[in-house]
């Protein structure tokens, strides 16, 4: 598939930079200098745990947490400079126009609410629309996640519906309100591989229908590179390399080397696995 | 990682399962398994969630009750010599058989130091010189004394998956029972544990049974392996066999298609 760069990207990251206070009153930066744009395509983006993947995404939504400092010689939505818009406009864009798919569905939705309304307040939180209305669109977001009773599910608790359940449930959330962008947390590391490969179609589908951006940060290489358009590789909060769909075999950083190197691969006897060797010099 | 060679028991103890069947208020979690695992063997389970395939490992060692069925410690795994060999529930029988959990996140005490974790199993077995104990399995998990004293909140959680391995072999099992030891670690982690789990297999000569979603992690660690599904057994495999695709079940088929990446449907790509 190609890649379909809309003449002006959706989404303009500039150097962005997070920054955490540390215990010795200094700061330590999770995210050193990003740079990417977004437009109406499939974004992968792959790292460890701690590379700074998932606060990339998170500053792009403005959910670092309070102490995050978060500075950006660009960082654009359409237009609107996220940096400087006032709360308002980002509260408006967050969720209206930028959605976020979280990685647990067990942590990440309320679990004294019941899902059909939970689906409902995204909506009402961003347009006037009745609650007959209202119920009918939470309804049809199930439906278009692949529920096949929306009406039952529509009625349970978070804890009652599986995993794979409860994260169509959120995905149908963030696209009740139709944004521009999706940001994808790892929302698949929690399911189990078919209904992992379910959830990818369901976004897929969505994403080409609709023609939404997509960022996906997951830390699974194989998968990011089999589903996305174009893949960021971060290590230690920069991007390392950028690569093509399936052009991973082509990766050039020795950090994506070895992190292909390092997964058994099935039909392949490699004893010992070979480990990742990590060169200060990539921290650079 | 330094493995210290260390006295391989003499002779390795194997598992057999026969009709195990656990039942929670009439939801049948496990119906009638029954499996063998010989002495030295590797043996792996697969399966998606709730297909009842954690639920084995806790049976085996009694943390998830037994509605019917056997489970029986052997020498030579297929007939079972339950006479001289300590029977399961039993304290003897947690001394062989030992667990490590998945999330080394939650399967670790809080508030308790690396030290503290390793030494209560010693003091519930009474086994002596703890110290020289304690010292020695941190040296053979490849973290050294410097994290002795250090709390779980403290390590990576490389390095917790590593404590828990430790802490399932301070007591010398036979057996060690691996419940996705790492499905919670990132991939360059998770080679490095697989390649320590190999390695102290090899020098001790370890029974394992490990549970795993990942078709590429099990096909790695065990030569044989069990496909489960809504607590079912749908087939045996060969590690070979599920490497070279023949398998028979649509299932482990499925599950296989699964593990090798999305594959766009509409897309007419290389299948």
């Amino acid at each position: 598939m190609t890649a379909t760069h809309a003449s002006s990207p959706l989404l303009l990251v500039e150097d962005l930079r997070v920054a955490f206070p540390n215990r010795d009153g200094g700061m330590v930066e999770a995210v050193r200098g990003v740079s990417f744009t977004l437009g109406r395509e499939r974004l992968g983006i792959v790292g460890e745990s701690g590379s700074g993947k998932s606060q990339t995404g998170r500053a792009l939504l403005g959910l670092t947490a309070p102490e995050g400092r978060v500075t950006a010689r660009r960082l654009e939505f359409a237009g609107t400079d996220l940096l400087r818009c006032s709360p308002r406009q980002r509260r408006e864009l967050r969720g209206g126009r930028i959605a976020m798919v979280l990685q647990d569905p067990k942590f990440s939705l309320n679990p004294v609410m019941r899902i059909g309304p939970q689906i409902e307040e995204t909506l009402r939180a961003h347009t006037r629309v009745s609650s007959n209305e209202a119920k009918a669109r939470a309804l049809a977001a199930l439906e278009s996640v692949s529920i096949d009773d929306p009406e039952r599910v529509y009625k349970l608790y978070p804890h009652e519906v599986s995993g794979g359940m409860g994260q169509r449930a959120m995905i149908a959330m963030m696209l009740i309100a139709e944004p521009d962008i999706l940001i994808a947390d790892e929302p698949t590391s929690a399911l189990d591989v078919t209904v992992q490969l379910q959830v990818l179609g369901i976004m897929d589908k969505l994403v080409t229908e609709r023609g939404m951006g997509l960022i996906f940060v997951s830390h699974d290489l194989r998968l990011v590179s089999s589903f996305c358009d174009r893949i960021l590789v971060m290590y230690a909060g920069r991007v390392v390399e950028e690569l093509s769909a399936g052009g991973l075999a082509q990766a050039k950083h020795p950090y994506t080397q070895g992190l292909m190197a390092c997964l058994p691969t099935l039909g392949a006897s490699t004893h010992p696995l070979a480990t990742l060797d990590r060169q200060p010099e990539w921290a650079l | 990682m330094s493995v210290t060679s260390q006295k391989a028991s003499a002779t390795s103890l194997g598992l057999a399962v026969s009709q195990l069947r656990v039942v929670y208020d009439g939801f049948v979690a496990v119906a009638d398994t029954s499996f063998h695992v010989r002495p030295g063997e590797s043996f792996g389970i697969v399966g998606e969630s709730g297909s009842g395939k954690s639920t084995v490992l806790r049976a085996i060692c009694g943390l998830a009750p037994r509605t019917g069925g056997t489970v029986a410690l052997g020498d030579d795994g297929s007939t079972a010599r339950t006479t001289a060999l300590p029977l399961p529930g039993s304290k003897p029988f947690r001394r062989l058989v030992q667990m490590v959990f998945q999330d080394p996140y939650g399967s670790l005490h809080p508030r308790q130091t690396v030290d503290r974790i390793l030494a209560e199993p010693l003091a519930i077995h009474g086994v002596p010189d703890a110290e020289t104990r304690i010292e020695r399995a941190l040296d053979e998990v490849g973290l050294g004394t410097g994290f002795r004293f250090r709390y779980p909140h403290q390590l990576s959680g490389g390095q917790r998956q590593r404590i828990a391995i430790a802490r399932a072999l301070i007591l010398e099992p036979q057996i060690l029972l691996l419940d996705e030891p790492t499905s919670a670690l990132d991939a360059s982690v998770q080679a490095e544990v697989l390649n320590l789990l190999e390695a102290l297999r090899r020098c001790r000569g370890l029974t394992f049974v490990m549970v795993s979603h990942d078709l590429a992690v099990v096909t790695h660690l065990c030569e044989r392996l069990m496909v489960m599904q809504r607590g079912q057994t749908v087939e045996f495999l060969s590690a070979p066999d599920l490497a070279a695709h023949r398998v028979t079940s649509a299932y482990t088929l499925s599950l296989m298609h699964a593990s090798s990446g999305f594959k766009r449907a509409a897309e007419p790509g290389p299948s």
